[in-house]
Order: structure tokens, then sequence, then C-alpha cells
């Protein structure tokens, strides 16, 4: 279990997690809403160690993530953010590849290859493992880098707004896979994510944030709800259900 | 790739032996030290050169930089032209180019080391910044040359000169031999960190992620290209842009992300370009020029062209 | 601060700056002035007020331009390998022309200055990772580019302490007959006045201002020939003067903010206010010998720009 206690970030004077507390549940899919600048990525960025808490911990397991050695914790949880600028010529195999780092700090084994192999297949990249990562479009770059994470093999997998510039098609691809990997590995996935209705048509929990505190978190069906969304967003959202999901209708 | 760097090799190991054995009219007993003392310079340097410069832009994930800016060339200038002019030339030359040496390498080292230690304590900060109050330095420290090269007696400056370019004529074996254990002993603590240039090279999100101690990794390869750059610059004086002109030629002929090639390509391209361009200016040029202003100048246009040219890596 | 104490403050530093030096003239004597400190005055002491104070005003004004035109706080003469590519122009002028006549060396200065600035500016649009830090690093990388270009000429004509003195800025050698070359700067300082609102509608981009129906190609050349003119001028009459162009501006956006027009005056009082001071400190420190001025200049000015870096970051 990932526990997040009293966690705080500022940047200047300006507080952006203001003393935020929540409970990451295993085996399931957390998405965290909420308007811009409400402090999700920054939330999610400090849960993984990319940026560090001015105050409060990070618990994995019960082990609080600074007394963790880096490569351990490697092993343990991974972290995609939005903005993969990454400048170095690659194909998709040598990317998955260093999915294994944690591993075998860069010298592949079998075992390894066999991981590599695997979550090539999984993500549906086969036909372009030799291509290089600049040649493809939004939303194969965008599961070559799953690709990756899966390849690292952590119990946790955390992503900044996965769905970013990605159309309706490969959104939801990209959405189906996470449910798959939540429901054939039991991986732990945590999301931000913007749009209310991808959060709640496939995600188990929701962390709703606002002016980086915690307005409310809870199943989807406690948080997508009119009262509920309308502290979080100020605007009245009113929800139909459609075939059994929770649609939220803002427009 | 492999053939590549046969190819390299070979060519390094034919320009090494032209430029041993090149007319030498029976002189061995002579020609061979001195021209063996110099090569020792050229390949020191020139190895010394290409790694910091590599592994300095897999850090910054950059190819237009070069730890040249960090502001160590001018400190060093700074540091001879005061010599210069505090000590005049008479007592420059006579006194020990050991001390020189180590006083000048100890300064840099330890410039460098408070430059890192002031930026990176506050958590955060843009790599970008450190070279930048490091460029800020470096200006400085050239304005404060330049104010006393002109106080100088011009007599005297052309000794001075004589250090503002590097210069593999005139060194001496003691500082060959400290200077090798010294970078040995360096790349002996490098050695532990070069696994990782592959992932750092990603960036710093894909780098922690991957679960290297990101932050305690890049200070320490900092030190390291830091005594690197010392090093050789108080053995041969400053080449600012070889390091530049060989890191970016290497990456275009490998096209690869792993430093198990780039790195020896790198060095090997450093080393033709280093025997080459000394070989060149004692035979065409009659010693009318220097290596390093003739690299300074290659490399100059073509990073020009890099930067003129349509490029994603930066 | 009001523009008039910093109006006040410039009186005051010139009046100060006339009455220093090896001869001695006090301003009791103003009224019974002998032959010889009349000369003095009217020789050195009155040229270098007024190419110090001309100086000062050009060359914040050049930077502000560049900074307007590249959107870029920290962008400047110094930041862009202007000084570089003048400097690069005068060695060439003196490999062309032996004996070069000031004219000569101003015209092909100019020139490589221009092409220097203009090189900057392409490089600028090529590079798509426009962080305000990047890109001053790229300017002095590419100024420090030209420099070992003119090193490599120089070298081979020895002709490298000869540039070493170009290098320097010194106000010391300023003296009646040989300075006046720096007054081309006044109708260049007028002129950026008349475009400066213009050259805020460039600095948003091309596409913004062709929309708003504006020549921009012409606006942003005006504004680079501008600078490279001043540079040039600065360059031969006084030396090599660092990141004046870049501390004066930003200094002046910090207690005023980003108006142009309003910050024109300030930018032109304080950048001469500025060089004053640091031209009577080094005057006064080694006294009855001088520091030059890119010495002072230069450790000021670069401990307030990584002062104005370090501002910025804790933002």
């Amino acid at each position: 279990m990932v526990e997040v206690k009293h966690v705080t970030k500022r940047y200047g004077g300006v507080i952006v997690v203001d003393d935020v507390s929540l409970s990451i549940t295993k085996g399931a899919i957390t998405s965290f809403i909420g308007p811009n600048g409400a402090g999700k990525s920054t939330l999610l960025s400090m849960i993984s160690r990319l940026i560090s808490k001015d105050a409060g911990e990070v618990l994995i397991e019960g082990k609080e993530i600074g007394s963790c050695k880096s490569n351990e914790l490697a092993r343990k949880i991974s972290v995609l953010k939005q903005s993969n600028h990454i400048s170095v010529r690659l194909t998709v195999k040598e990317l998955v590849s260093f999915g294994r780092f944690p591993y075998s700090q860069g010298k592949l084994t079998p075992e390894d290859r066999a991981f590599v192999d695997e979550a090539i297949a999984y993500m549906d990249l086969q036909e372009m493992q030799d291509k290089y990562i600049d040649q493809l479009s939004g939303g194969q770059r965008q599961r070559a880098y799953i690709a990756m994470v899966m390849a690292q093999d952590t119990e946790y997998i955390l992503l900044d707004e996965p769905l970013n510039n990605l159309d309706m098609k490969h959104s939801v691809q990209i959405m189906k896979v996470l449910r798959r990997l939540v429901e054939e590995k039991g991986k732990t996935i945590v999301l931000v994510i913007h749009d209310i209705n991808f959060a709640s048509c496939y995600s188990d929990y929701i962390v709703a944030l606002k002016n980086g505190r915690v307005a409310s978190s809870g199943t989807v069906d406690e948080i997508i709800d009119t009262a509920v969304l309308r502290d979080v967003y100020d605007m009245d959202i009113p929800i139909e259900t459609i075939g059994g999901r929770k649609i939220g209708v803002y427009f | 790739m492999k053939t590549k760097l046969t190819i390299l090799s070979l060519s390094a190991v034919a320009l090494i032996v032209l430029f041993m054995t090149y007319h030498v009219m029976g002189n061995w007993d002579y020609v061979l030290p001195s021209r063996g003392r110099k090569l020792a310079a050229i390949l020191i340097t020139g190895a010394v050169i290409a790694v910091s410069t590599v592994v300095f832009q897999s850090i910054t994930n950059n190819r237009i930089l070069t730890p040249s800016i960090l502001g160590l060339d001018s400190l060093y200038m700074l540091i001879q032209t005061f010599g210069v002019y505090a000590l005049g030339s008479s007592n420059m030359t006579f006194m020990n180019k050991n001390v020189n040496f180590l006083f000048s390498a100890c300064i840099m080292v330890l410039f460098s080391g408070v430059l890192y230690k002031l930026m990176f304590r506050r958590e955060g900060q843009n790599i970008y910044f450190l070279l930048l109050v490091g460029l800020i330095m470096g200006t400085m420290f050239q304005s404060a040359s330049s104010f006393m090269e002109v106080l100088i007696d011009p007599n005297e400056f052309l000794i001075l000169q004589g250090k503002m370019f590097a210069s593999f004529n005139n060194v001496s074996s003691d500082l060959l031999i400290l200077s090798t254990v010294v970078l040995a002993l360096t790349t002996l603590y490098f050695m532990r960190f070069v696994k990782y240039l592959d992932v750092i090279s990603l960036g710093k999100d894909e780098a922690i992620n991957l679960g290297i101690n990101y932050d305690y990794v890049v200070k320490r390869l900092l030190v390291i290209v830091s005594i690197y750059v010392s090093i050789s610059t108080a053995l041969v004086g400053p080449i600012t842009f070889l390091g530049l002109l060989v890191a970016n030629v290497g990456h275009q002929l490998f096209r690869t992300y792993k430093h198990a090639y780039l790195i020896p390509g790198t060095i090997l391209l450093s080393i033709i370009a280093l025997v080459g361009g000394q070989f060149l200016v004692e035979r065409v040029f009659g010693f009318t020029t220097t290596v390093s202003v003739i690299i300074n100048f290659a490399g100059g246009v073509y990073f020009v062209y890099l930067l003129l040219k349509e490029n994603k890596s930066w | 601060m009001k523009l008039k104490y910093l109006s006040l403050l410039l009186i005051v530093f010139s009046f100060i700056s006339l009455f220093i030096g090896v001869k001695d003239i006090s301003p009791l004597d103003l009224f019974s002035l002998t032959e010889s400190q009349i000369q003095t005055l009217l020789v050195s002491r009155i040229p270098r007020l007024a190419a110090l104070i001309i100086a000062g005003v050009s060359m914040s004004i050049a930077g502000l331009i560049m900074q307007q035109l590249s959107r870029n706080k920290f962008v400047s003469p110094t930041t862009a390998g202007t000084m570089d590519s003048a400097k690069f122009g005068i060695l060439v002028s003196l490999m062309l022309f032996t004996g070069a006549t000031p004219m000569q060396k101003l015209l092909v200065a100019f020139v490589f200055a221009l092409l220097g600035t203009f090189i900057f500016m392409r490089i600028l649009d090529r590079i798509k990772f426009k962080d305000s830090i990047f890109i001053p690093l790229v300017g002095l990388m590419f100024g420090n580019i030209v420099g070992s270009i003119t090193t490599f000429f120089a070298y081979k004509n020895d002709l490298v302490q000869n540039i070493s003195s170009w290098m320097l800025g010194d106000f010391s050698t300023i003296i009646k007959g040989q300075y006046e070359l720096i007054y081309i700067s006044i109708p260049l300082v007028i002129l950026a006045y008349v475009f400066a609102n213009k050259f805020t509608v460039a600095g948003m981009g091309e596409d913004f201002s062709v929309n708003l129906g504006m020549n921009y190609k012409a606006v942003v050349n005006v504004g680079l020939v501008i600078v490279a003119l001043i540079s040039s001028v600065v360059i031969l009459t006084v030396g090599t003067i660092p990141f004046l162009g870049l501390v004066v501006p930003n200094i002046v956006t910090l207690y005023i903010g980003d108006n142009l027009k309003k910050n024109l005056a300030h930018t032109a009082i304080l950048g001469a206010v500025f060089l004053l001071f640091c031209d009577i400190l080094g005057r006064l420190i080694i006294y009855p010998y001088e520091i030059s001025i890119s010495l002072t200049v230069g450790v000021i000015g670069s401990g307030l720009f990584i002062y104005l870096l370090m501002r910025r970051k804790a933002n």
C-alpha cells in the first residue's frame, strides 16, 4: 500500500500541495482529478520521488521513500511524466529494454529479454519494435513508454496525464490496457487525468483535488456526483447513467 | 559499429606511426623521446577532453555544450596572466613547472567545487543555471586578465601568449607522469558510474524512475569532469572547442546512445584530430600557428554550422 | 525611484567625474581657472564625461532593444555575440587596410556586428528549447566561438595583444580629437525612442505583428542595425563594457515593470549613472592609477547579473 501523510510542497511562497493525506488501494486504478493548478501532478511527482517534499511523508509498504535505496524503489514503483522529451535517438525495443535497468544495470539477461518481449507484445508493438521513437505517432509513442514501464515490472505504476494529446481511439486503447494490467497482472495504477468521464469509466477510486488540498475522495460512485463535483470544479455537472456508466454532462 | 571503431583505431595508429617516424633522418635517439613526450601529452589530453565532453553532454542532455564553459579556461588564463603580471615572465619561467601545474589544477578544481556547492545548495536547480553562472564568472575572469594583459610589457606578453594556446611542445616527463597518476585514479573512480551514463542521457525524470540516485551520481560526474578538464588544461593549456567538435562528430558517426561505443569512438576521433593537427602544424604550417588555434577555429565553424542546421537534439 | 532623483544623481556624478584626476582641479577653482586647468578640462575631463554618458546611455538602450526583440531578459550585446563579432570586424579591418582609419574600422566592425547579431537571431529561431537561461548560454557560447575565430587570425598576424586592447574598456585614453565617433550614437538613441513601441510589438513574434499590420522584418532589422552600430561605436572608442546592456534594463524592470516607453528614459539615465559610478570607483580605488572600466563593470555587472538570475529562480 502507498500511504501519503501530511505532504506539503511550496514553490517560492506559494503552497501548491497543502497537507495532503491519502492512501492508495492495491490492485486498483486510482485517478487524481481536479481543476488546473490543483496540485495533481505535483502530488504525483512527490509520491514518485521525482521532486522532493517540503513536509510530510510518503510510505510504500510502510517504508518512507526517502529512506529506500533508489534502485530498490525502482523495482517497486515506476512513473511516467506527461512530457516525455527524450533527446536521445532510440528504437522502441531499446526504450523498453531500459525498463530492465533496475534489475540488470544495463546488461540484459535472458530473463530480462523475456520481460522486454512480453511487454512489447502486450502493448501490441511487435511490428514497430525496431522503429525509432521519433518516427512514431503520439499514440504509438505513449504505448512504447507504457511498455517500458511494464518491463520495469513494478507493483505500482504512476502516470501523469497519459491521455494528453491523444485522440479518442488511442485514449480508449490506453485506458483499456491499463485496466487489463490491473485485472490480469494485479498492478496498482495511479493516474492524473483531466476528463472526469475517463476517470469515471475506467478507475476504481477517485481523489479530487482543489487548491492543493483533497476536496473529496472515494469510489467512483461517491465522487461522480453533481454535488461533490460542484465543490471541486465550481460548476454544475449533471450526471447521467448510460449503459451502467456514470457520465458527467459538463457541456 | 564495431567496424567503425576498428577503422578509427587503424587510422589513429597509422597517424601516430607517421607522426613518430616522419623525416627522422637517423636521429632516432633525439627524435623518439621528444616526439614520444609530445605524443603522450596528446594521447592524455585527447582522451580526457573527449570523455569529459561526452559525459558532460549526457548529463546536460545537450549536444551544444562543453565543460569548457564552466569558466575553467578563463580561470586558467587569469592564473597565468596574474603570474606573469605579478612575478614577471622570467620568474614565471624559473618557477617550477610542476608547482605551476599543481597550483593551477588545484585552483580550478577548487573553483568548480565551490561553484557546484553554491549552485546545488538549493534543490531543483536547473543545470543550465549552473553553466550560465560559470560562463559569467568566465567573462569576469576574462575582463580581469585583459586588464592585466594590457599592462604587461609586450615582450613578456609573448611568453603569456604561448600559454594562451594549448601546446604539446614543452611538456616535461615529470608532469606527464604526475598527471597520468591523477587521471588514472580519477578514471578508476569514474568507472563506478559508467554504467549509469546511458540512463542519465534519457533525462532526469527517466533516470530517477529507473532507480538512479540522480543528484548523487550527477554531482560526482560533474566533479570528475572538472578534474579532467583542470588537469588537461593545466598540462597543455586551453583547447576550448576540441571536445565540442569530436563529441558531435562522434554522435554523427555512431548514431547511438550507447556510451560503450560513444566514449571509445570519441577518444579515437580526438586523438586523430590532435595528432593530425599537430602534424599539420609542424610540417605544413611550419609552426606558424598552434594546434589549439586550428582546432578552435575548425570546432567553432562546425559549431555555428550545427546551430544553424535544423536540429532536434537540443 | 523617481526619474527626478535619478537625474539628480546623474548631475552629481558628472560633477564628481569632472574633478577627479591627477591634475588637481577643485570645484572652487571653477571661477578662477588657470590656463592649464582649462586645457585639462577641455581636452580630457569633458570629453571623458561625454563619452561615459553617451556610452552608458546607448549601451543600455541597445540591451533593452535586444531584450524586447528576443523576448528574453538575458539577451544583450555581450550575450548575443554582437560584441565579439564587432571585435572580429576590427581585426579584419586591421588586416585589410594597414593603418585603417577610424571610419574604415567602424564600417567593417559594424558590418560584422550586424552579421553576428543576425546569425544569433537566426539561431534563436531554430532553437526549440526556449528556456530563458538557455538562450544567453547559447549566445555566450556563440560569442566565444566568434572570439576563437578572431584569435585564429590574430595569432597568424601577431595581433593578439592588439586585440586584447580592444577587449578592454578604458576611458582614460579618451581625449579630444579621438573620441568624437561616439557622437554617432546620439541619433541612434533618438531613433530607438521613435521605434520603441514597434519593438515591443515585434517582440511578440512575427505572426502577432503581421496580424497587427506591421512590417515585422523591417522593424527587427532597424533594431538590429541600431544595436550593431551602437556596439561597434562603443567598442571602437571605449572598448568592451561587459554586461552593461544586460544589467541596467533588468534593474529598471525590477522597479518599474515592463513598459518600454516608460522604461527607455529610466534605462538611459540609469545606464549613464551606473557607468559613471563604475568609472569613478575605478579612478579612486588605486589613485593615482586607474582600474579599467571593463574590470569594474565586469565585476559589479556579473555580480548583479547572477543576483538577477537567482531572483528569477526564486520566483
